[in-house]
């Protein structure tokens, strides 16, 4: 146990550089405008006077080294700048937004999974077969679609043909009282106060988006799923097990599917960049209000901070899943810890 | 002699693979057909496709196959000279990265020490972003135009082929050739150009092939927020952004067939990697 506490202490301190990193990024982009920032800052109707009174404010006259501890500094005490086009801090803007981009984003995660390791254990168990194949051909047509346009087709069809879908605008039809914000997930507030009715209607709004990413994140995962089963079922104790006459479902998903579920937690490291990709244009398309789009639209209205804040933000977001992924790892294998004893 | 039965087990195992995968022979196909396109874009088409016409949004018929758009513009004759410039632009932006990885695979894989050390972690701090988002704070930062579009999807691709690179140099500074290659008097950076690099070029090329489609869609999806190529250039991204207004009212031709297409280069590039894994490492098949 007492190994185990250090590896995760371990894995805490190696994310540290990783943060400096990531800072040390963002700080070089805000300082690579086009232009001279304080011209930009200062607005349209600025004067040299005005400009300068703003390069001095922004630290801009002193050395690189120093304006990098003032960024750091100001990022610390929360200070991530005014974003132009809403008038507010852009730290409150993410914050606000930030729970409808994660209940899509984990939504679609997990959906993907629920197909991609079934699909992954279909084709391990038949390796070379048409279901094989199949399942190669259709997860690698996944991974193809452009999120972009698998939204506007899934819209396509489920809204304009088929009409079973509600329009696409947003987190919830404009009739629902929106829920009272415990943790900001929609599902899990209206789930919490027994609102059923509007827990039916935040779902309906998510099946569309979170299908749009789930599909595009199907192939990482159900290809790693087909790899580590097909070397867990190759190796000796799946070969034991077979022997002493166990059923093939207590083989499959008790022994191989255990063991090869190590692996593929692994991958979600690289899913996880892939989806907070896909989720800017996703949320895009379903007019989604997350930082996403919250993210394109500054871009449109050349609003630097708010860009800034949300590439800042995702970093440290993807620093932290693959943090909580390392740390789930240690904790689920059971080897680690046993090593000492 | 031995040179051509080697070339010969080579285009033996080639043939083999392309049999035993039809797949595969299909992807080159869809490759050489996208080829075409883009070498003859204007000249297969019988619009402009820039002209506004009278027939505004009339859906597929035979004198206009995938419909016109909100302007009376020729979809088809779009979408088929968009592909010159959405493949130029990955080729680009793999062939940047591509050149990039290998100079820092190499210096990082044969030097190592405090080189290695800088040059990974550098790559470290640029594979800790979401890499979609990493482009667009590029493209936000550097200004709107479509170099900056290739240069950030090269620098976020970077780090795949330098790793590539690194690993397989690493592998070879101390083997028995490298050393004879020294005593023949080559000097380091000979030796790293001429005699290792080389030997990375099939997982090289695995990982171009896989890293086009990824780029493919790396630069539509830029386009489609609003970054890189401007309206009213033909470009898949900004036709199926464009189409999007017109889906819910039933104008569903303007952003199929774009997307469509997109899809399709996408694929391509895709089963081509698969393909090409198989031909360079059997064992790696997935």
């Amino acid at each position: 146990m007492f190994t185990r506490a250090r590896l995760i202490g371990a894995r805490l301190l190696q994310a540290i550089p990783v943060v400096i990193g990531v800072v040390v990024i963002t700080f070089i982009l805000t300082r690579a405008l086009p232009g001279d920032p304080a011209v930009y800052f200062a607005g349209d109707a600025a004067d040299a006077a005005s400009i300068q009174e703003v390069r001095e404010k922004l630290g801009l006259d002193k050395p690189l080294p120093q304006q990098f501890m003032i960024y750091v500094g100001d990022l610390l005490r929360g200070d991530w700048g005014d974003s132009l086009s809403t008038g507010q801090p852009v730290l409150a803007d993410l914050s606000r937004r930030l729970p409808a981009s994660l209940e899509l984003t984990l939504t679609a995660l997990l959906l993907s999974c629920a197909i991609a390791i079934p699909l992954g254990v279909m084709a391990a168990t038949a390796p070379g077969s048409w279901r094989d194949h199949l399942c190669r051909v259709l997860v690698t047509a996944g991974v193809s679609l452009p999120t972009f346009f698998t939204g506007i087709l899934l819209i396509f069809v489920f809204y304009y043909l088929l009409d079973i879908a509600p329009a696409p605008l947003g987190r919830l039809d404009f009739f629902f009282i929106e829920p009272e914000p415990i943790t900001g997930f929609y599902l899990i507030d209206s789930a919490l106060v027994g609102d059923w009715e509007t827990f039916g209607g935040a779902a309906k709004q998510l099946v569309l988006p979170a299908a749009t990413m789930a599909i595009f994140t199907l192939a990482p995962i159900a290809r790693m799923t087909r790899a580590a089963m097909l070397q867990a079922l190759s190796s000796d104790f799946i070969r034991t097990a077979r022997a002493a006459g166990l059923s093939r479902r207590k083989i499959l998903v008790g022994y191989a599917l255990r063991n090869a579920l190590l692996p593929v937690v692994t991958t979600l490291g690289m899913v996880f960049s892939f989806a907070l990709g896909a989720n800017v244009l996703v949320e895009k398309v379903f007019a989604w209000p997350g930082i996403g789009s919250y993210a394109v639209d500054a871009l449109v209205a050349s609003d630097y901070a708010a860009v800034q804040g949300f590439v800042l933000a995702m970093a440290l977001l993807f620093v932290a899943l693959n943090l909580v992924i390392d740390l789930a790892y240690a904790v689920i294998d059971p080897r680690i810890g046993f090593e000492a004893a | 002699m031995s040179d051509a039965t080697h070339t010969q087990s080579f285009a033996g195992h080639v043939g083999y693979v392309l049999r035993q995968n039809p797949i595969t022979m299909l992807a080159f196909g869809m490759l050489g057909f996208l080829i075409f396109c883009a070498a003859l874009g204007p000249a297969l088409v019988s619009y402009d496709p820039l002209a506004s016409g009278a027939e505004i949004l009339q859906p597929p018929s035979w004198d206009h196959w995938f419909g016109t758009d909100h302007l009376g513009r020729d979809v088809f004759s779009r979408v088929i000279v968009a592909t010159r410039l959405d493949m130029a632009i990955s080729v680009g932006a793999v062939c940047l990265s591509f050149i990039a990885g290998s100079i820092l695979g190499c210096a990082a894989g044969y030097w190592g020490g405090w080189l290695d050390a800088v040059i990974s972690r550098g790559l470290d701090m640029i594979m800790a972003f979401p890499l979609f988002v990493l482009a667009m704070g590029i493209v936000a930062a550097l200004g709107n135009t479509v170099e900056n579009v290739i240069y950030a999807t090269a620098v976020i691709n970077t780090p795949f082929y330098a790793r590539v690179v690194r690993a397989e140099v690493n592998i070879r500074r101390d083997a028995g050739f490298v050393q004879a290659a020294k005593l023949a008097g080559n000097s380091d950076l000979r030796i790293v150009a001429l005699h290792i690099f080389p030997n990375a070029l099939p997982p090289m090329m695995v990982q171009v092939s896989l890293n086009m489609g990824w780029a493919v869609l790396n630069a539509a999806g830029l386009s489609f927020i609003g970054l890189g190529v401007r309206p009213p250039t033909p470009e898949w991204g900004i036709m199926v952004a464009e189409g999007a207004n017109y889906i819910i009212s039933g104008e569903w031709w303007l952003a199929v067939f774009p997307g469509l297409w997109l899809m399709f280069a996408v694929f391509t590039f895709n089963l081509l990697g698969d393909g090409l894994r198989d031909i360079v490492d059997p064992r790696q098949r997935r």
